[in-house]
C-alpha cells in the first residue's frame, strides 16, 4: 500500500523523500510559501510555510513526509500566524508598493493578498538600505530583500556561479555580492542567469523591463497566488523556470 | 431621515488622491448622503470634529498640526479608518525618513534647481516637521485599514455599505490592492 499523509483531514499520498511541500504541491494543496522553489534545495527561513504536524509547528518545505502524519495548514491559527510573519516581513525592509516596479508580479506582495493583509500591525523600522544599479542589465534594491536566498541557490545551483550570498544576522542581515568592490557590475552576474530573475520580491530587477505589462494586468491583479503557484507545477513538472521568468519571456515573444 | 451616519475625513500627509479616489464612486454619492452626513472634511470646510461615527483619514503623519488633528479625531469619532498606502505605511512621503531633516529642507528650499529667494520657511503658524513620516496606527488605535494608492472607488463604497448596513466590513481579493 502506498503512504500518505493527511492535510486537513484530506488524504494525500506521497513518496519517500518526498517533503510536507512536495507531496501537497503534487496533490493540488497550496501551502504559501516564498523562501520555496520546488527545484532548489529547501531553506526553511521564511516560515511562511509554517504547518502543524502532529500538533507541532514544523517547516512544511523542509519536513520530511512520513505515513500518517496528519497535517494541519488551513487552520485560522496558521492564516493568523501567516499573516503576523508577512507583516514582519514588510515592516522589516521598506515596501513602497506604488513605487515598485515589481508590483503586481510580486509574490510578497501576492502572499499578504491572498492572507487578506489589509495593515502592518507593527511600527515600521524604515531601515536604511541601498541601491546597487552598478550593472549594465540588472539592479539590486536592498529595501526589498527577505533574505529567500532564492537568488543564492539560483546561482550555485544552476548558473555554476557564486554571486550572492547573505551575510549578518538579525537587524544587521544583508545580501552580499562576489566582489571586491561589494557592486554587483564586478561580478560574474548575466542577465541570462537564473538567479537574476528568480527573486520573489522587487529586490533584483532587470533594467528597461519593468513596466512592459502595465499595472493592473499583471500576474496577482486578478489571479490568487495558490492558483498561480499550483498550476505552475502542475503544467511544468520539472519546474526550469519560475513563474515570474516564464511570465516575463511570455511577454517578450509577443512585443519588442 | 433623523439621525444620519456622521462621516467626518481629512487628508494628513497625503496627496488628496484618496478622497478623490472616494468622489470617484459618482453618482453613489447621493445615495450615500440619503444616510450619511458630513462633518468635518475638505467637502465641507467644517473646522473640527465633534459626535462623528466614522472618521476616514487619508495620508501618514509628517508634522506637529498633523498629530494633533488625528489625536481629535481618535477623541471624536466611534470608528477610524487608514486610508490608502500613506496612513498605512507612511507611504511615498515616508521615503524621506532616510534623509536628515535638514538636509531636505536645504534641498528644497536653498541648493535645488531653480529656488529663488533661498530661505527656509520659518513662520510661526508653519507646523513644524516631524523628523519622519510615520503611520497613523503608531500614533493612535485604528480600528479599519483600506489599502491602495489610492484604494478604488468601490472599496470605499464596499466599506461603507458594509459599515451603514451592519456587517462586518470585509474586502474580497480583488479589492485588495497596494498600488
Ligand atoms: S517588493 Fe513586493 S511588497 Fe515590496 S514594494 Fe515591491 S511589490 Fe511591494
Ligand atoms: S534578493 Fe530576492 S532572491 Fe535574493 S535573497 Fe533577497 S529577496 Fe531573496
Ligand atoms: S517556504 Fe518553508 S520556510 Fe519559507
Amino acid at each position: 500500500m502506498s503512504k500518505a499523509i493527511t492535510i486537513d483531514g484530506k488524504t494525500i499520498p506521497f513518496e519517500d523523500g518526498q517533503t510536507i511541500m512536495d507531496a501537497a504541491m503534487a496533490a493540488g494543496v497550496y501551502i504559501p510559501h516564498l523562501c520555496h522553489q520546488p527545484e532548489f534545495t529547501p531553506h526553511g527561513s521564511c516560515k511562511l510555510c509554517t504547518v502543524k504536524v502532529n500538533g507541532r509547528n514544523c517547516s512544511a518545505c523542509t519536513y520530511p513526509a512520513m505515513d500518517g502524519q496528519d497535517v494541519l495548514n488551513e487552520t485560522q491559527e496558521l492564516i493568523d500566524d501567516r499573516k503576523k510573519i508577512t507583516q514582519m516581513l514588510f515592516v522589516e525592509g521598506n515596501h513602497f508598493c506604488p513605487s515598485c516596479e515589481k508590483t503586481g508580479n510580486c509574490q510578497l506582495q501576492a502572499v499578504a493578498y491572498h492572507l487578506n493583509m489589509l495593515d502592518n500591525h507593527f511600527p515600521l523600522f524604515y531601515p536604511d538600505r541601498e541601491v546597487d544599479a552598478s550593472h549594465a542589465e540588472v539592479m539590486i534594491d536592498h529595501n526589498r530583500c527577505i533574505f529567500c536566498t532564492l537568488c543564492v541557490r539560483a546561482s550555485q545551483q544552476k548558473d555554476g556561479k557564486d554571486v550572492f550570498a547573505v551575510s549578518g544576522r538579525g537587524i544587521h542581515k544583508h545580501l552580499i555580492v562576489n566582489a571586491q568592490s561589494g557592486l554587483l557590475k564586478d561580478t560574474d552576474l548575466e542577465v541570462t542567469d537564473q538567479a537574476a530573475h528568480i527573486c520573489p520580491t522587487g529586490a533584483i530587477l532587470i533594467k528597461r523591463t519593468g513596466y512592459q505589462v502595465p499595472i493592473g494586468e499583471r500576474i496577482y491583479d486578478h489571479k490568487q497566488i495558490d492558483q498561480v503557484s499550483l498550476a505552475a507545477s502542475g503544467s511544468r513538472p520539472d519546474a526550469a523556470f519560475p513563474p515570474s521568468l516564464a511570465v516575463e519571456t511570455e511577454h517578450l515573444k509577443h512585443g519588442e | 431621515m433623523a439621525n444620519k451616519i456622521r462621516v467626518a475625513t481629512t487628508s494628513l500627509a497625503g496627496c488628496f488622491g484618496c478622497h478623490m479616489s472616494f468622489l470617484d464612486i459618482d453618482e453613489r454619492m447621493l445615495q450615500l448622503v440619503e444616510v450619511v452626513e458630513f462633518d468635518r472634511s475638505p467637502l465641507t470646510d467644517i473646522e473640527h470634529c465633534t459626535n462623528c461615527d466614522i472618521g476616514l483619514i487619508e495620508g501618514g503623519v509628517c508634522n506637529s498640526e498633523n498629530v494633533h488633528v488625528l489625536r481629535e479625531f481618535r477623541n471624536n469619532c466611534k470608528i477610524l479608518v487608514a486610508v490608502g498606502a500613506c496612513a498605512i505605511n507612511g507611504g511615498l512621503p515616508a521615503m524621506r525618513n532616510h534623509i536628515p531633516l535638514e538636509e531636505c529642507l536645504n534641498e528644497a528650499y536653498l541648493d535645488g534647481i531653480g529656488v529663488e529667494n533661498p530661505q527656509i520657511p520659518s513662520d510661526i503658524e508653519l507646523p513644524l516637521l516631524l523628523n519622519q513620516v510615520r503611520p497613523i496606527h503608531e500614533v493612535v488605535k485604528i480600528d479599519y485599514f483600506l489599502p491602495g494608492c489610492p484604494p478604488s472607488a468601490d472599496v470605499f463604497w464596499k466599506f461603507l455599505t458594509d459599515l451603514i448596513e451592519g456587517r462586518e466590513p470585509s474586502l474580497p481579493y480583488e479589492l485588495v490592492h497596494y498600488d
